[in-house]
């Protein structure tokens, strides 16, 4: 790669700070002339008036405010943390000695179930989606994320679901089977409490906000950009991001499908998983290890991001090797899809299917020494300050790789068989997260902390607490390994038979505590800054990205002006100031940010984003009742909740789009761009489309579910169907007419949305849609009971996906229709036309497919 | 495959402390670290890794040969086993397997309730009893002697106590005496 292909905010260095020449922006593609210069001090006061929270308990209630909500989620997933910190080392006060008593053996099950799923959901994931939000807009020089609402929407499904998860605990009825709760232990007949009702709910609340963020980082990266950059220049934490979510939208699906599906068999006794008639609790290992291998590299690759950021601004060079880290990214996020097969090598796989997914766990190893060995070779070429969040990244080094070749060692059967299931598994997995995830993250907390909070750190502290961590966690670990091989299972709370355990076991509790102590002296270390430190000067790590383009602590708004190609960096952080980038101050009193089209970086429209409301909180309270009502058993309450939560949604739909047609807007000479009310590809549209990806990934692995179990589950074929084939048939077949009709009439009333005929498209769209809905309550009544064998419930589960789309389009349609009575359509705005056609043949498309599967099984049995 | 291991990351920390020590502007460039190292070393070492354990793993499966056939059934929280008696017939016993040292046999796996797994140690490799399924694994236990067993997944509150013991004779003696664990009510 030549230098004048680098990316454009490595190339051109920490310190560069002068403008480009006319040449170099004519090389780069796109100029954009710069705003005349305003004072910047007008311009905070008008845009802070505009993006600054409502004050007091309202405004934290009521948020939407990236930075607010970003900090939020990484402040509660820190307090997770504790907790599951907390129940970390009641794990190793019990294993201390081998007839350990402190706890008992059914509290002991909850306790470590609590610790991994705590970790895993409610610590991990949320840990990186608050940074992803907190940190994305500023990186990518963008205002807010894409959907400030659907933020906080994320944040209230966290801390409901989270908070349901550890309130089990206060009450003893946590789960208790293992965070993976392989079924049938999971099961009714095993676990008769709500314990795992707790979970499955819970967990699933909580993914909500997963699914949100991830739609939302999505299109932010790939929509609300700096004008001008263009997907192969941005920052490389995009990039991992960018991975991330993608691998979110794809990975999390599995597990909420299987997630419903054990929850249906517990409530309404349908046996998807119990194998006498027809289910397979295999089935629940593939759903849950499709999301959860995908999971692993899920948290390693924002961690992986933050070092490809953090590296080489404090090795004073330019990373090395950014086309290959791309390549690995991507390479990682298809190679990661095709390994879950590793945590099944005992179950009894077939021959070939070992062979396969032994070499390509294998094969994920590439991608990750290459980025290893980018990392090093940039630390070479630079010099190296060992800065405290330097030293979290040799922290890294000393774990990870530690963790990846054990991970090696495992992915060969042979060794697996061994080692699968025991101490050895826990050291390796402690290796990995810890090493690949929670260093970098202690990284990146120390190293944007100036940033969040506009304070230097108190010198000293943060050392000791790095080497307490460091010395506490392979202590605990290391020997762990050999815990494993001498035998030690996973998962009990006593050994008595084995006294050659013991020592190793209670060395590692002891190093557990020092590691504890260590993460405490981490947390008042930042506490201390935060209350404390001195105040910090401007980019005090003499960074390139965006990030750094701003006054500390960030403002509300990020940037006065947004940043153009004349703005490439950190450097210009007074130009901006002064409003001579894009888009600059609040003139409208809206907050406004750019879009940009996805490749390029051209821009595109300029987005008018939601402003304070306590919408989200009210949404998340309606969904939290279904789940709610679910979990006390009162299936016909949760009726309710369903209801209240279609309602919320449909006031969601209240502040999208105007009654009046609004003047294109200059953001910067000469260039003049509409509102998002009148084009037709939004950021709306955009993530409509990548939420459709999580769908498709949700009803694949409804289909691989039906494959899986008609193929290799024993009880099958299943008994007669007592179905009415005929009518049925004809039900279906009507129901798909009426939604393709519905389909074209979707298209007719966006095209003819300027004369009277659209508004009667509409019409007739929603009023299909009605009936088709109705039919398929037709076909429900129709069904074999659900209960007698999977078939018959995966046919009602198929239903039940062809149901609720159904539901979404009708809504949809009605959304339309109010949009054309209420004057929200004219020639140059749509209205909620385009996601209604694109949700309208969505519904279309699966129900055919799903007709097309079950008549072709119908066939063949 | 641990000494490996060790010597990699051993080489991982010393170039990570010359890195440190390099002056600014003295390192090589993206082929030397990307193609040399990520792909030039990591792809050579995986490869022969691989191929080892397929080597390795063919020699562990079952496959059809006239190797002795014994059955281990899992239910919460305790083992039956099937196997060849002292006149030669099947006998079902509890918690303790009776195998003759020296050659190889398969247990069939299967389990009554939740899924276990059935692990001896000093054996090697571990199967999963699946209810539904049986699983077939292949062992040799080398010398005569007794080999404790587990159940190394997770069952409920009796699973750190669900153990059985593998008891391995010489063929050429006496069959040691079973009685004590045979349950009379089930033939097999």
């Amino acid at each position: 790669m030549s230098d004048a292909s680098l990316p454009q905010t490595a190339a051109t260095g920490p310190r560069s700070t002068k403008p480009r020449s006319e040449a170099e922006i004519r090389a780069h593609g796109i100029d954009i002339a710069a705003n005349p210069p305003q004072r910047a001090l007008h311009l905070h006061r008008e845009l802070d008036r505009v993006w600054r929270d409502a004050p007091g308990w309202a405004g934290f209630f009521t948020s939407v405010n990236h930075g607010t909500i970003g900090l939020r989620f990484m402040v509660t997933s820190f307090v997770f943390f504790a907790i599951g910190g907390v129940l970390a080392m009641l794990i190793r006060a019990q294993l201390a000695t081998r007839e350990g008593d402190f706890l008992d053996v059914a509290l002991y099950n909850q306790i470590f179930t609590m610790h991994g799923s705590i970790m895993m959901f409610l610590f991990a994931i949320p840990l990186l989606e608050g940074l992803a939000l907190w940190l994305l807009p500023k990186i990518l020089g963008a205002r807010d994320m894409a959907f400030p609402r659907l933020s906080a929407l994320g944040y209230w499904c966290y801390f409901f679901g989270g908070a349901i998860i550890v309130l089990s605990l206060v009450f003893g009825v946590a789960p208790n089977g293992g965070w993976f709760m392989y079924v049938p232990l999971t099961d009714k007949t095993y676990t008769p409490g709500v314990n795992a009702d707790v979970w499955l709910l819970g967990v699933t609340f909580v993914e909500i906000s997963a699914m949100a963020a991830a739609v939302e980082i999505t299109v932010t990266i790939l929509r609300c950009r700096a004008p001008g950059m263009p997907l192969t220049k941005m920052p490389l934490m995009a990039w991992y991001l960018l991975g991330t979510a993608v691998m979110m939208l794809v990975g999390f699906p599995p597990l909420i499908l299987g997630s419903i599906l054990l929850e249906v068999q517990r409530a309404f006794d349908w046996p998807f998983f119990d194998v006498a008639r027809g289910g397979d609790p295999m089935l629940w290992q593939h759903l849950f290890w499709l999301f959860g291998h995908p999971e692993v590299y899920i948290i390693f690759l924002p961690a992986a991001g933050a070092l490809s950021t953090i590296i080489p601004v404090l090795s004073r060079t330019t990373i090395l090797g950014y086309g290959a880290l791309v390549a690995a990214v991507i390479g990682l996020v298809f190679l990661s899809f095709g390994l879950w097969v590793h945590h099944m090598f005992t179950v009894g796989i077939p021959h070939m299917a070992l062979a396969f997914f032994s070499a390509a766990s294998a094969l994920v190893v590439v991608p990750t020494a290459v980025q290893i060995f980018a990392w090093i070779g940039t630390m070479w070429m630079g010099q190296v300050q060992l800065r405290l969040p330097m030293l979290y990244v040799m922290g890294f080094f000393a774990t990870f790789v530690m963790g990846g070749l054990t991970g090696v060692m495992l992915a060969m059967v042979p060794f697996n068989w061994q080692a699968h299931d025991t101490h050895f598994v826990v050291a390796h997995l402690h290796y990995v997260l810890i090493g690949g995830f929670v260093f970098p993250m202690l990284a990146a907390v120390t190293y944007w902390m100036p940033l969040i909070c506009g304070r230097w750190r108190i010198r000293g502290l943060g050392e000791s607490a790095f080497w307490l961590i460091l010395i506490g966690f392979h202590g605990t670990f290391f020997i762990m390994h050999l815990t494993g091989l001498l035998g030690m299972p996973r998962r009990v709370a006593v050994y008595p038979d084995n006294p050659e355990w013991e020592w190793l076991n209670l060395t590692s509790s002891i190093f557990g505590m020092v590691m504890s102590a260590g993460f405490a002296l981490f947390a008042f270390d930042i506490i201390m800054q935060w209350l404390f430190g001195r105040r910090s000067w401007r980019n005090p790590w003499d960074a390139p990205t965006h990030e750094w383009a701003m006054p500390l602590p960030a403002p509300s708004y990020n940037f006065a002006s947004l940043p153009g190609p004349r703005q490439p960096d950190a450097g210009a952080l007074l130009p901006l100031a002064r409003g001579e980038g894009l888009l600059p101050g609040a003139p409208r009193g809206d907050r406004e940010t750019l879009v940009v089209d996805p490749g390029s970086g051209r821009p595109d429209h300029v987005a008018v984003l939601a402003t304070s409301t306590a919408l989200p909180i009210a949404t998340s309270a309606a969904i939290g009742s279904f789940f709610g009502m679910m979990l006390a058993g009162q299936y016909w309450l949760a009726l309710l909740g369903i209801a209240a939560t279609l309602i919320m949604a449909w006031r969601w739909g209240g502040i999208m789009g105007v009654t009046h047609d609004r003047g294109r807007i200059e953001v910067a000479p000469g260039i003049q761009l509409p509102l998002h009310y009148q084009t037709r590809n939004t950021l709306a549209y955009t993530g409509a489309l990548a939420l459709l990806l999580a769908d498709g990934a949700l009803f694949g692995s409804l289909l691989f579910g039906v494959g899986f179990l008609g193929v290799v589950a024993p009880g099958w074929p299943a008994p007669p169907s007592g179905l009415a084939h005929g009518p049925l048939l004809l039900a279906a077949l009507a129901a798909l007419a009426l939604m393709a009709v519905g389909s074209w009439a979707a298209m007719r009333a966006e095209r003819l949305r300027a004369a009277p005929a659209g508004s009667s498209w509409a019409l007739a769209g929603l009023v299909c849609g009605l009936i088709a809905l109705g039919l398929l309550g037709v076909l429900a009544a129709g069904l074999d009971d659900p209960r007698r064998h999977a078939r018959d419930a995966l046919r009602g589960a198929i239903l039940g996906y062809a149901v609720v789309h159904g539901v979404i389009a009708v809504m949809l349609a009605l959304r339309t229709v109010m949009d054309f009575r209420q004057g929200r359509i004219s020639l140059s705005r749509r209205g909620a036309a385009p996601a209604w056609q694109l949700f309208q043949g969505w519904w279309l498309a699966t129900s055919a497919a799903a007709l097309g599967t079950v008549a072709l099984l119908e066939v063949l049995s | 495959m641990l000494i490996g291991g060790g010597l990699i990351t051993l080489m991982i920390c010393v170039m990570l402390v010359l890195a440190i020590r390099a002056r600014a502007g003295s390192g090589r460039g993206e082929r030397f670290w990307i193609w040399g190292w990520g792909l030039g070393f990591s792809l050579p070492v995986l490869t022969i890794l691989v191929g080892f354990s397929l080597w390795i793993g063919e020699r562990m499966l079952a496959r059809a040969d006239d190797a002795l056939r014994v059955e281990a059934h899992a239910a919460r929280w305790d083992w039956e086993f099937v196997q060849p008696g002292p006149d030669g017939q099947p006998v079902r016993t509890e918690t303790t397997l009776f195998v003759p040292a020296g050659s190889s046999f398969d247990v069939f796996i299967s389990s009554e309730d939740v899924i276990h797994s059935f692990w001896v140690p000093q054996l090697g490799g571990k199967m999963d009893a699946v209810p539904g399924h049986v699983n077939v694994h292949r062992l040799r236990a080398d010398a005569p002697g007794t080999y404790e067993g587990l159940c190394a997944e997770f069952c409920g509150v009796g699973h750190p106590f669900m153990r059985f013991t593998v008891i391995a004779y010489d063929p050429a003696a006496p069959m040691p005496d079973m009685s004590e664990y045979i349950i009379e009510d089930a033939q097999p």
